[in-house]
């Protein structure tokens, strides 16, 4: 069964002009962050009271880098995702809309690399 | 194209609420708090990578009773929003969709975000003492 109409179909493409694909792509970020996100809680729950030293050795573990730049990149592009759902849904004349479209992205990127770059400084340079 | 009598979305303050339209609000609420919070952790990993000192700053402002209370927040925020994400996952998949299981899923998310950032909490607690 499909809930597209014919036209719409045809034309591959809905009234957001880039068809079910934005959709989708959040699907499949919420997928991967369940057991990414449960990781993260438990081990930092666990890290209570750790000192700067014991948070380095933490972080330089190859396993737990990678994750946490996985972690850093996925949910930051989920973050991004979703703000950009809410802010087509409220915020309204285009001038306004894309203003705060291209702050949250760019906002995104700047955390996005200030957190991965920290963790490969923690990872290379201890 | 013709807008004049096209029906309009719900306005939400002519509803009695309900608890799936107030759990779907607050999926939406919790989870621009969730990217809000993840400020919090790219300065604390920022903080970690520029040294001993600039770390411990950061981490006598968190371990603040105003500090430990945004981190709360910010828990229950990230672990609502993940719960009640998996149960729109289910609902994507076509499943869940009676009245009946919508509402025992929505009263399920809620037991489960108080357990789970409670026992994360008691976790902390225990690991840090005090």
């Amino acid at each position: 069964m499909s809930l597209r109409t014919p036209l719409g179909r045809a034309r591959g493409l809905g009234s957001a002009k880039d068809g079910s694909s934005h959709w989708w792509a959040q699907r499949l970020t919420s997928l991967a962050l369940v057991p990414l996100v449960l990781w993260f809680v438990f081990s930092v729950a666990l890290m209570t009271g750790a000192d700067h030293v014991q948070f380095l050795e933490w972080v330089q573990s190859p396993v737990v880098a990678g994750l946490l730049i996985l972690l850093i990149s996925v949910g930051l592009l989920h973050s991004q995702q979703g703000m950009q759902v809410v802010i087509e849904d409220y915020v309204h004349g285009e001038a306004s809309k894309v203003l705060s479209l291209f702050l949250s992205l760019s906002i995104h990127v700047v955390l996005g690399l200030t957190g991965i770059l920290s963790i490969l400084m923690i990872l290379f340079r201890g | 194209m013709s807008r004049g009598n096209r029906p309009l979305s719900p306005h939400l303050q002519v509803y009695r609420p309900q608890l799936t339209s107030v759990l779907s609000i607050l999926f939406r609420i919790m989870g621009v708090a969730t990217s809000v919070g993840s400020i919090v952790l790219i300065w604390w990993l920022a903080a970690a990578a520029s040294g001993v000192e600039y770390f411990e700053l950061v981490q006598s402002f968190l371990g603040s009773w105003f500090g430990r209370l945004l981190l709360f927040g910010w828990t229950f925020a990230l672990v609502f929003h993940l719960c009640n994400g998996i149960r729109h996952l289910y609902w994507d998949a076509g499943k869940g969709l009676e009245l009946e299981t919508a509402y025992a899923s929505g009263k399920a998310v809620i037991v489960f975000s108080v357990i789970i950032t409670l026992g994360l909490w008691a976790l902390a607690y225990v690991m840090g003492g005090a």
